[in-house]
């Protein structure tokens, strides 16, 4: 795919929306396009953190090893979402795994690339930095709510 | 007519009892699980007068001897012969009604309470946002909706249940879902790799839909805590307050705002709600102590 398209792709996801153009070209040689067929995992607890993705196509689901009682499917991502945050965080590591459900169209950003693109450019550090943060917060109510178990009614 | 009007003059011409403190009998018609704790009951006057209400309005269903339980009616407004609640086993009262076998006879009050007012939504999108067991409250407007489905435009039900296997009145979300410019969404917050569908809170749901804020109409219903997350995200991508619509539980007793046992700061949740207008409440709705 030729880079003024990946340009397109990144344009078009909505959690780089109306990001300035001049950032668009600058992350543009950290990103490739990719595909993972349904049931590829994507990525393991524990392995090096080197992308992240945004999910074009597709669903991905992601799970915690929770050891003696097995994989737990914690959440899915599909199209407009992000997946991974921990190429953002010391020591770069996965937390969790994760597998395609469907095929899966992504675009991939390589992390470290990334970085350093923004100790380069801290405006678009901060701009990143501040869109993840939204997508955490998200994420940490998300799972708040999931804690919380609303849905359940013990019997009286 | 709207359609408000005309189920209102027929809920007036029906109430099935002059006091709405002495119940009235009906037979069960038909009784079913839904979900492994969760039940639906049709039921039929014994008088055989047509039971009209407006969607979104409650009875009191009274197991006698044991006592009363206020349950949304979740059944079709527009087939008045039998009516059905969709009923979360709990407590006493509704572990008692999940026993019953058609034919048996219970005591009913109703209908009771404010209602979805969906002739506010006519031509406008209708982003509908439940959990849990929040999908009865408002089949009836989902009912209205359909049955008049040209009035209105778009139709988002967002979904949110606790698994795959609490998901209700599955059939007719996939009946829905083929209609024309209709978008069913469900999600789960706890699911399995047999799961094929979402996994995650009802309000991760809204980065797969895009909103026309301005053209928007939202009814929300669920265990308040879901709801406050909901709204929040509608409020968020800028559907206005007032376009916003909620459904609010206490524990009713009298159901007419008498006993107080309802009050929700100024107000009855039986006589002023259920259904609220957010912004109406949106002062006291943050406050989990009212």
């Amino acid at each position: 795919m030729h880079t003024e398209d990946i340009s397109t792709l990144l344009k078009n996801h909505s959690f780089l929306e109306d990001l300035k153009p001049e950032y668009i070209d600058l992350i543009l040689s950290c990103a490739s396009n990719v595909y993972f067929k349904d049931g590829t995992k994507i990525f393991s607890e524990g392995e090096e953190a080197k992308k992240f993705y945004l999910v074009r196509t597709g669903k991905v689901a992601v799970e915690i090893n929770g050891r003696e009682k097995g994989s737990i499917r914690i959440l899915t991502l599909g199209p407009g979402q992000v997946l991974g945050w921990s190429w953002l965080v010391s020591p770069y590591l996965w937390h969790f795994d994760a597998y395609a459900i469907d095929d899966v169209r992504a675009v991939a950003l390589d992390g470290e690339c990334l970085r350093n693109k923004c100790e380069q450019n801290h405006d678009l550090g901060y701009e990143l930095l501040k869109r993840f943060s939204e997508l955490l917060e998200a994420r940490l109510k998300a799972t708040r709510m999931q804690l919380i178990d609303v849905y359940k009614k013990e019997l009286n | 007519m709207t359609l408000t009007d005309e189920t209102k003059l027929l809920t007036e011409e029906s109430k099935v009892t002059a006091d709405p403190m002495i119940p009235s009998l009906f037979t069960i018609k038909k009784i079913f699980w839904e979900t492994d704790d969760t039940f639906t009951i049709e039921i039929e006057s014994q008088d055989k007068v047509p039971f009209n209400f407006m969607p979104g309005q409650f009875n009191m269903l009274y197991v006698f001897g044991l006592g009363e339980s206020a349950i949304s009616i979740c059944s079709d407004p527009y087939k008045n012969k039998t009516i059905s609640h969709t009923i979360h086993r709990v407590g006493n009262v509704t572990t008692k009604l999940s026993q019953l076998k058609k034919g048996d006879t219970i005591g009913l009050r109703g209908p009771f309470g404010s209602h979805w007012d969906v002739d506010k939504f006519i031509g406008k999108d209708v982003v509908i946002i439940v959990g849990g067991i929040g999908l009865a409250p408002l089949r009836p407007a989902i009912y209205s909706i359909f049955r008049n489905r040209k009035k209105f435009n778009r139709v988002i039900i967002l979904y949110g249940a606790r698994t795959a296997l609490d998901l209700l009145y599955r059939v007719e979300l996939e009946q829905w879902s083929k209609t024309k410019n209709v978008e069913i969404l469900t999600t789960i917050d706890r699911g399995d790799s047999s799961w094929r569908g979402n996994i995650g809170v009802v309000t991760n749901l809204f980065s797969y839909i895009k909103l026309d804020a301005m053209n928007t109409y939202s009814m929300v219903c669920g265990p308040e805590i879901m709801m406050k997350f909901s709204i929040e995200e509608l409020l968020k991508r800028g559907v206005a307050e007032k376009n916003i619509f909620l459904t609010m539980e206490r524990n009713m007793k009298c159901a007419i705002g008498f006993c107080g046992h309802c009050q929700y700061s100024s107000k009855f949740i039986c006589k002023d709600g259920p259904v609220f207008n957010y912004s109406d409440i949106k002062d006291i709705f943050n406050i989990y102590e009212v």
